[in-house]
């Protein structure tokens, strides 16, 4: 079963007369329970590329069906919608909301979608708890190291039991020890719970943990070490 | 549902004093519109009750000839037999007071000063020249005292006169000449409007009547009613043959119009200080929006919907908003008590004649005008803030969050 399909994906980005091409002509399939990594150097295409597939962005051409659906026409709204249920984001810096505690932030995808508040507390509760965050629940994100609010936003992205986990740079901020420890977990959530994650690094450390390997240049595949059939 | 007043009131405490200062700039508006709407109010209330009070009355009966500004006492100008006339008028139910007065101009003397004056003859014991009986020092004068005058303060002031001392009265008469007496000055009084009080003198009607020569005349029927709205009715009801009858919308028609234009003029200066205010308001929430850049792609990349954006910057808004309100309109009321109690001290303005103010203004607050500016204050508050929340409603995540990095 694929979660994701990129049919020919490019993306142009234009800044005054200067025509950039991120992607040019990107196919790929990503199935489920994958932990794949999207390697390769700086403006090489990774993070936009994951961005295409968690539809924050959308292409100049080609396709990109996210869970059997066709994205590439959807509203603002729509977009938000399918993201909402479907996607799962940890960013590179530690994207959390600053104002809300640790449970809060876990919280909010659930808030989104409509979820009761007991069905919210189990969730956030057993959520902070894979990822050892219990203790912390209502601190806020000034309060904790950079490290343990990597692993609230892991625990914010699996809220919703979304099909689809996106995480750029996850370990880009992290020492060595914080590092492995955010990739142990995500990979024992993919194990445990058989979600897809996607990563963009160039951290070694994540790379060695990934199933597959995608290596792109200058805005085209250049190797996929588990290319599935078409 | 999301909790976006908790979001909110967070958000707002990140920058404490940023907060708290747009929120004062709100109160500061607040307060000093109510103030000066209650002092509007004050002022024209006071203005329309003392120049009805004072001057026009609710209704005059003048004969169809005769012209105020003239003070003529010619009998061709005046009303025959004024008591009569006057006592068919306050047999009205509508009316409270009906009374004859007769003008006419002359110079008061004293020492080596000289002041042209308008002389009064009036009924002393009418219930319609109660505004005059406020007396500094002495007496009103009776209506058979036939040496005595009543001056107003200032006019006392600037003759160096006393109760109990002697003036000298220079009075046109109605044959065109200049007749002159020595009077008693019985009682010196004050009605609170200078303007008023330094330029007029009263006598008893009879005597007034016979220093002129206008005997058995008046100038005009000086009419009050119980309900001022009933104008039109009894003006009706009393017309007759050679009358003029003048209402008070009539005789005040600058004033009317000046009162009835002060509710815009009000309006009109609400809105440019609601505007002022409303813009650092827009100004903090702009802010706020640049700095939280990363906080909003993260909500949208999350799932949040443009609407919900919305609603959280809003929410910001309400809160600062209502926080500011409150405590200016509390200060306002209380600044607006305050003087309603003490009054503010204008002094004489210099105005006289058609339009009439007290020496001191005291600010009325009426509920009214108070839960109008509340209201418009909130309303154009959030409306200014529709900006800044869908700016931040319309950003691109994928921007959002590399302008973040």
């Amino acid at each position: 079963m694929e979660v994701a399909k990129l049919t020919d994906v490019t993306r142009v980005y234009k800044i005054g007369e200067v025509e950039t091409r991120a992607l040019n002509g990107v196919s790929m399939t990503i199935g489920d329970g994958e932990f794949t990594s999207l390697v390769g150097p700086s403006g090489s295409g990774k993070t936009t590329l994951l961005q295409l597939i968690g539809c924050l962005d959308q292409p100049t051409s080609g396709k990109v069906m996210i869970d059997g659906k066709e994205t590439t026409h959807l509203s603002r709204n729509q977009r938000a919608d399918l993201r909402k249920g479907t996607i799962g984001f940890v960013f590179q810096f530690f994207a959390l909301i600053p104002t809300l505690t640790a449970y809060e932030n876990v919280e909010m995808p659930l808030l989104l979608n409509g979820k009761s508040p007991a069905e919210r507390k189990q969730r956030a509760m057993e959520l902070l708890e894979a990822v050892a965050m219990t203790d912390r629940a209502h601190h806020r994100p000034d309060q904790l190291s950079g490290g343990q609010q990597q692993r609230v936003a892991v625990a914010r992205a699996l809220a919703t039991d979304p099909k689809l986990i996106l995480a750029d740079e996850p370990t880009a901020n992290l020492d060595t020890e914080n590092g492995e420890q955010v990739m142990e977990i995500m990979k024992r959530l993919n194990k445990e719970i058989g979600a897809t994650f996607v990563f963009a690094t160039h951290d070694p450390r994540v790379i060695k943990y990934a199933t597959r390997v995608v290596t792109l240049r200058d805005g085209i595949i250049e190797k996929d070490n588990h290319a599935p059939a078409k | 549902m999301i909790n976006y007043f908790k979001m909110a009131y967070r958000n707002l405490g990140r920058h404490r004093r940023r907060s708290l200062l747009s929120g004062l700039a709100l109160a500061m508006g607040t307060a000093l519109l109510m103030f000066a709407a209650a002092f509007f109010q004050g002022e024209m209330r006071s203005s329309l009750e003392t120049t009805l009070r004072l001057n026009s009355g609710h209704i005059q009966v003048q004969d169809a000839d005769y012209d105020p500004d003239k003070l003529s006492v010619a009998w061709e100008y005046l009303i025959e037999n004024p008591e009569q006339v006057a006592e068919q008028i306050e047999a009205l139910d509508q009316v409270a007071a009906a009374t004859p007065r007769l003008f006419a101009s002359g110079i008061v003397s004293a020492q080596d000063e000289s002041i042209g004056v308008q002389i009064m003859g009036i009924v002393p014991d009418s219930e319609a020249n109660a505004p005059y009986k406020n007396m500094v020092s002495g007496e009103f004068v009776t209506a058979d005292d036939r040496e005595g005058i009543v001056i107003g303060l200032p006019l006392a002031e600037s003759l160096g006169l006393k109760v109990g001392e002697q003036l000298t009265l220079l009075v046109n008469t109605s044959e065109g000449n200049v007749d002159e007496q020595m009077f008693t000055v019985r009682g010196i009084f004050t009605t609170g409007t200078s303007a008023y009080d330094s330029g007029i003198v009263f006598l008893p009607l009879a005597k007034a009547q016979a220093f002129s020569g206008a005997e058995n005349h008046a100038s005009m029927i000086f009419i009050l009613l119980h309900d001022r709205e009933q104008a039109d009715a009894v003006a009706a009801a009393i017309q007759g043959e050679g009358y003029q009858i003048k209402t008070w919308t009539e005789m005040n028609e600058l004033l009317v119009l000046i009162n009835d234009f002060s509710n815009a003029y009000l309006s009109f200066i609400n809105l440019i200080v609601l505007g002022v205010t409303a813009t650092v308001i827009v100004n903090t929430l702009l802010m706020s929006v640049f700095e939280r850049t990363r906080e909003i792609g993260i909500l949208t990349a999350i799932g949040m919907k443009g609407r919900q954006i919305i609603s959280l910057f809003l929410a910001e808004a309400s809160l600062l908003a209502s926080g500011g309100i409150t405590f200016g309109a509390l200060s306002g009321w209380a600044l607006s008590a305050y003087f309603g109690k003490v009054g503010i001290y204008f002094g004489d303005l210099g105005i006289s004649g058609d339009m009439l103010l007290q020496d001191r203004i005291y600010p009325i607050l009426t509920l009214d005008s108070a839960v109008n500016l509340i209201i418009t204050s909130f309303i154009i508050t959030l409306l200014a803030s529709l900006y800044p929340a869908r700016l931040a409603s319309r950003m691109e995540p994928v921007e959002a969050l590399h302008k973040a990095q």
